[in-house]
């Protein structure tokens, strides 16, 4: 699974980490996070998240 | 007094805001200033950032009084917000239209959103790259989101000198310069500053005082563009940073209230002073007097946070609206919360309000407590026991 990166702040969705604080379980691929999954750091959308 | 000479040939040409007291909504009791750095070396003349538009005309008094502004040969801009970045576009047609403004990629897209009818010549600089000056050499430090998208430092190796743009500033203007000239009130200072516009980024605040550390960079000078310089101690403002950044808390809790017809303050009085039979450091706040500014600087160290509110047409207080709403976006984590209120027939507020710590992410002590219109003394008892309560909490927290 692929990790992507928020063109905005830099922060990186790593599949392999999930993103517990917002209840998405390890192992979950960027392209199943839900639609209105928002970036942690900045709280943009997925859309502005590129392959790293 | 400006220039204010801070190396050899290193010149802080930034205004001094003595008058603002309003900062976006952040009080400023004592101004501020727009730091902005003029290196004049062998081969480049360098300005580090801007002062906020209005103050344009002085900052090039500044630089006309160390050298004429027109050998200025680039710009740095650390920061495109417009406190900083406001006199770019004057200064950079002063100077030449086309000298060069070197910022971070995110630097490039913010600046050309806020000037977006001049043509700046932008060069986007990469982490880690190194400039020649002569004697001196720059280089640029990655600091996304510290505290926007754009944010960068830069370092001179050879003074062993620091420009860190918003962070490690305070919104204080004074005769003082420097830290040594100052008592220990300063870090009151920082402290706000780091509440108000560094809290939602703590997590990243700590990762980059790590990577500083890993890159074993001779610190001699911290310089902010806001407040005062760290030229003595610039270690104890990286120490309290990470203090800060870590949300370590005190045994202590604020109490935030409003009030209709003093009901919901005479609880919050019973409550202070339960809480303070316990040992526990307290301080009441009624949201009418106190800014959300302050408020959420006495947040930052508390352990817990006590809310109270009236119930006002089924809902709670505007004014509480405002400092939870203020408070929810700089994220602040790990701490406890309680809520209280009285009311006349519905009584909404308490549940509302534990809805609020409850997206903060706040440990609620319990679902709160109500007293219906004018507490009586059974309702005062049950309101300092309430306090004793939330006491016994923070300390069992230790
Ligand atoms: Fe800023
Ligand atoms: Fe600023």
């Amino acid at each position: 699974m692929k990790k992507y990166e928020c063109s905005i702040c830099g922060y990186v969705y790593d599949p392999e980490e999930g993103d517990t604080e917002n209840d998405i379980k390890p192992g979950t691929a960027f392209e199943d996070l839900p639609d209105e999954w928002l970036c942690p750091i900045c709280g943009v959308g997925k859309s502005e998240f590129e392959e790293a | 007094m400006r220039p204010l000479k801070i190396a050899e040939g290193i010149y802080d040409v930034g205004v001094k805001d003595w008058n603002i007291r309003d900062f976006h909504g952040y009080s400023t009791y004592m101004g501020t200033s727009y730091n902005a750095f003029l290196i004049v070396d062998d081969d480049k003349v360098v300005l580090i950032d801007t002062v906020k538009e209005p103050f344009t005309d002085q900052l090039m008094e500044n630089i006309q009084k160390v050298i004429d502004p027109k050998k200025i040969d680039f710009i740095v801009s650390n920061h495109a917000e417009m406190d900083h970045s406001g006199a770019l576009p004057k200064i950079l047609h002063r100077i030449g239209a086309d000298k060069p403004v070197y910022c971070s990629k995110m630097g490039e897209r913010a600046l050309s959103a806020h000037f977006n009818t001049k043509k700046i010549n932008y060069q986007v600089v990469k982490p880690g790259t190194e400039m020649k000056l002569g004697k001196r050499t720059l280089s640029f430090i990655e600091a996304r989101m510290l505290h926007w998208p754009d944010s960068m430092f830069t370092y001179i190796k050879e003074d062993g000198i620091l420009f860190s743009s918003d962070a490690f500033g305070q919104h204080y203007a004074s005769h003082e310069n420097f830290d040594d000239e100052m008592g220990e009130g300063l870090f009151e200072h920082a402290k706000k500053y780091f509440a108000n516009i560094l809290l939602p980024f703590a997590p990243r605040i700590l990762k980059l005082l790590e990577s500083v550390e890993a890159m074993d960079l001779t610190l001699n000078m911290i310089c902010p563009d806001h407040g005062i310089l760290w030229r003595k101690h610039p270690e104890k403002i990286i120490q309290r940073y990470g203090e800060w950044a870590r949300q370590e808390t005190r045994e202590k809790a604020i109490v935030i209230y409003d009030t209709m017809w003093n009901s919901t303050e005479k609880m919050a009085k019973e409550i202070v002073d339960g809480i303070s039979y316990t040992g526990v450091e307290v301080i009441p706040m009624s949201v009418r007097n106190w800014h959300r500014s302050d408020v959420v600087t006495e947040l930052l160290d508390a352990k817990a946070l006590v809310v109270g509110s009236p119930t006002l047409n089924n809902g709670i207080f505007p004014t509480l609206c405002d400092v939870l709403s203020y408070i929810k976006g700089l994220k602040p984590c790990g701490k406890l919360g309680a809520a209280f209120g009285s009311y006349g027939w519905s009584g909404e507020a308490v549940k509302i309000l534990n809805k609020e710590l409850d997206i903060m992410g706040f440990e609620r002590i319990d679902d709160g407590l109500r007293a219906l219109y004018v507490p009586d003394e059974k309702a005062l008892t049950e309101a300092y026991g309430y306090g004793v309560r939330i006491g016994k909490a923070i300390k069992s927290q230790g």
